[in-house]
């Protein structure tokens, strides 16, 4: 016989040490995926305890449930539609205003609540004093302490899940608000209650409290239903910018009535976490000390990744070279070899980037610095029309562009994050570096640091003039209102940000493998066909190719050859240096590269220059195609990014190339 | 008298305390800043600005609440 279920669901505010929770209840039995539809992750993960098999579900972190964002929807739509057996709010035991605001909704939602009062030694260690019992009496739910980071409190917590599956007694507590607005409520329901055939999940007392707050995403729910016009005449009748507004005081009102009778809170004094402000968001060192730390995150990655990345290589050209001469026959030899391996380990060179790029944002993100990156940097980045939350994801894209793109994803209004994940690939990544490497250093001389720096501030450049641009056409509209919450400090737990790492750069590797595969093999073939040439070669479908394109490149100063790495670049850039090596017998030999496009009479410095630039901003590569692909949800906007990529590379090295003939170089 | 409605959030200097009156701000902020606890009647500090002069950085109900001027602008306060 198998064990029993229970179905629990995580929710709370953000930053209550949710996650935290989470990993100590399932440890290592989780599952990361997508919420149907939508791009809000979903966690979820199994414990068994005393002969009870428990699944959890992590909900996103909300200060509300309105439809203020796609977070919110999902964690409501959940607890009503899913019916998990108990909902487990995370509270901030530090903070119990404003947790217990989402706790009132908690309560209209109908389910089996249990609070769990986290971070309960910062409250203790500050002096505060919780009455657990009168807490219970006054919520009409039981409550439980833990502490996360210490794993103090799960088993507690566990014995309680089950006693309560056991009563499978619902509670029942509800805010009043006032005569005027009860009276609205009833008659809501009432003829809401008319319409047999309605969603019975669906509390009737909470859709009319959302209908009159002016819910759209409840008011969509009950567009179809036979009495929507009925309901719609009482809402239109009511002033309902003040019944929001009264709905919010009653909520808080019910909420700082039974406060003081469940916690005393002590004197307040500065906290650690607020004199750790006062250094870094001050208004002299607040922006230093923010560049210091990004620079260091950025020697971190890469000190960290550098050994990694080069047993990567080492490993991919050893495992080629291996299958290259033993399998049979040749064509499949080259498959493999050349292809999979070949272009599979261009990629997978960029894992150890992206394992540390996900693990230092987590840390940036456990610590609260993340909050204050886009406290400081909103003003500046308004001005460009993005958000300050914007910033970090652009920043993580000189690292590589795909974390980046995923980084998008805590930006909360749908038009700041499109805009994002649409200017972060003209961010200069790692992999474009080892072309402005080549072509600098061969034409460029001493002037090779100069222009490498060039290239970077002219994809700075391009992402926000592609921003103001975006704004002012497809994504029009102005930044979404910066009302974010400061978290206090905390020191960030490492078997968090591990395990957050891991989850992103797995997720990583399994859905852009999947591409990036199919981009490899559609570009051996095209290198490999018709039928015997040598691979890559002139008469090779890719060089076919490359010479087709030839008239188009041409103004920008660019050959066949050119073209053909350009097209193999699109697995990943730095391809294209390897693939110019095969083009001209180089082999791997940078000397010798060097040297034969330096006799190139096809290649001057002004073309070299051009080229930069377009490999810089052209198509992002594919494994950036497809994050942009599942970050969007939209084959549209990943089509705009193609071609409007390809449109600025071109118009870029165009304007860099005959400008440049133009005045004579 | 001066009529209290008159003084907005965004007058407040770091340090300063005051009671919410009104919150005038229109669309999805006003919910979101109901939702953080902006409601009248609760009292706000100004802790301090960002760097940079905007954003603001405000204590609320025992938490810190960062919003931008324009925003602030319409949200009216009396002093306490
Ligand atoms: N002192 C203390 N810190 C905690 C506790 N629980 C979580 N944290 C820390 O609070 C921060 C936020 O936690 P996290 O789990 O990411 O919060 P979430 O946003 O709710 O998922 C992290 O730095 C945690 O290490 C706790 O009980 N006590
Ligand atoms: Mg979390």
């Amino acid at each position: 016989m198998g064990n029993r279920e229970i179905k629990i669901a995580l929710t709370g505010n953000p930053n209550v040490g949710k996650t935290t929770l989470f990993n100590a209840l399932t440890g290592s039995r989780q599952h990361v995926g997508n919420w149907p539809g939508v791009t809000v992750e979903k966690k979820s993960g199994r414990v068994s305890y005393k002969g009870y098999d428990i699944e959890v579900i992590d909900l996103p972190g909300t200060y509300s449930l309105t439809a203020y964002s796609i977070d919110e929807i999902v964690a409501r739509d959940f607890i009503i539609e899913e019916k998990p057996d108990i909902v487990i709010q995370v509270v901030d035991a530090s903070n119990l205003e404003r947790n217990l605001y989402l706790t009132t909704q908690l309560m209209e939602l109908g389910s089996q609540l249990l609070i769990v009062l986290n971070m309960c030694d910062i409250a203790e260690d500050r002096g505060d004093r919780l009455y657990l019992d009168k807490m219970e009496e006054l919520l009409a739910t039981p409550v439980i302490k833990t502490v996360a980071t210490q794993k103090k409190g799960i088993c507690d917590l566990l014995d309680k899940v089950i006693e309560q599956k056991e009563l499978e007694q619902h509670h029942g507590h509800e805010i009043g608000y006032g005569s005027e607005i009860e009276e609205k409520i009833l008659e809501i329901e009432k003829v809401l209650s008319e319409d047999e055939g309605r969603d019975r999940r669906y509390p009737l007392r909470w859709l009319s409290i959302r209908l009159l707050e002016g819910d759209s995403n409840v008011r969509a729910k009950v567009a179809k239903s036979p009495v929507y016009e009925n309901v719609m005449a009482i809402i239109e009748s009511i002033d309902q910018e003040e019944y929001e507004a009264e709905i919010a005081d009653k909520r808080y009102l019910a909420i700082n009535t039974i406060l003081p009778q469940m916690c005393t809170r002590a004197n307040e004094t500065l906290t650690k976490s607020d004199m750790v402000d006062r250094v870094l968001t001050n208004k002299y060192l607040g922006i230093p000390i923010f560049l210091a730390l990004m620079w260091g995150a950025f020697e971190l990655t890469f000190a960290f990744a550098t050994p990694f990345m080069d047993m990567i290589d080492i490993a991919m050209s050893w495992i080629s070279e291996q299958v290259s001469s033993s399998l049979r026959p040749d064509w499949l030899a080259s498959l493999v070899g050349d292809g999979i391996i070949g272009g599979v380990g261009a990629v997978l060179v960029f894992v150890p980037n992206i394992f540390i790029l996900f693990f230092l944002l987590s840390l940036l993100e456990g610590s609260g610095y993340l909050a204050r990156a886009a406290f400081i940097m909103d003003k500046l980045m308004y001005k460009i029309g993005m958000h300050g939350k914007s910033f970090i994801p652009m920043l993580m894209g000189f690292g590589c562009n795909v974390p980046a793109i995923m980084a998008a994803r805590s930006i909360e209004d749908e038009k700041d994050r499109l805009i994002t994940i649409l200017v972060v690939p003209f961010v200069s990544c790692g992999a474009r570096l080892p072309i402005y490497i080549l072509f600098a250093g061969t034409f460029f001389g001493r002037q090779a640091g100069t222009v490498i720096f060039a290239m970077y501030i002219l994809g700075i450049l391009i992402a926000i003039l592609s921003a103001k641009l975006l704004r002012e056409t497809v994504i029009k509209g102005k930044p979404a209102p910066f009302i974010m919450e400061l978290p206090p400090y905390r020191v960030p737990t490492l078997s968090t940000s591990l395990i957050h790492m891991w989850d992103n750069g797995f997720m990583y590797i399994k859905k852009a493998g999947t591409i990036i595969l199919v981009g490899v093999v559609i570009i051996w073939a095209l290198a490999s066909f018709p039928w015997g040439v040598e691979y890559g070669s002139e008469d090779s479908y890719v060089g076919i190719l490359g010479h087709a394109v030839e008239p188009l490149l041409e103004p920008l100063g660019f050959d066949w050859k050119i073209s053909v790495a350009l097209i193999f670049g699109l697995v990943a850039k730095e391809i294209v240096v390897a693939s110019l090596g095969v083009l001209y017998g180089a082999g791997d030999k940078s000397e010798a590269l060097s040297e034969r496009l330096m006799a190139d009479p096809g290649i001057t410095t002004l073309s070299s220059l051009s080229l930069m630039a377009f490999s810089l901003l052209y198509m992002p590569c594919v494994a950036t195609v497809g994050v942009i692909r599942k970050e969007t949800g939209s084959w549209k906007w990943t089509i705009f990014a193609v071609i409007y990529g390809i449109a600025v590379a071109w118009t870029m090295a165009f304007i860099i190339f005959q400008g440049g003939s133009l005045l004579g170089y | 008298m001066q009529d209290i409605q008159e003084i907005t959030l965004d007058t407040l200097k770091p340090g300063e305390k005051a009671e919410i009156t009104k919150v005038r701000v229109k669309g999805s902020a006003r919910r979101k800043l109901f939702d953080m606890g902006m409601v009248a009647g609760a009292e706000i500090e100004l802790v301090r600005n960002a760097p940079l002069g905007d954003p603001m950085d405000y204590r609320i109900k025992g938490y810190h609440l960062s919003i931008r001027k324009e925003e602030a602008r319409q949200i009216f306060i009396h002093k306490v």
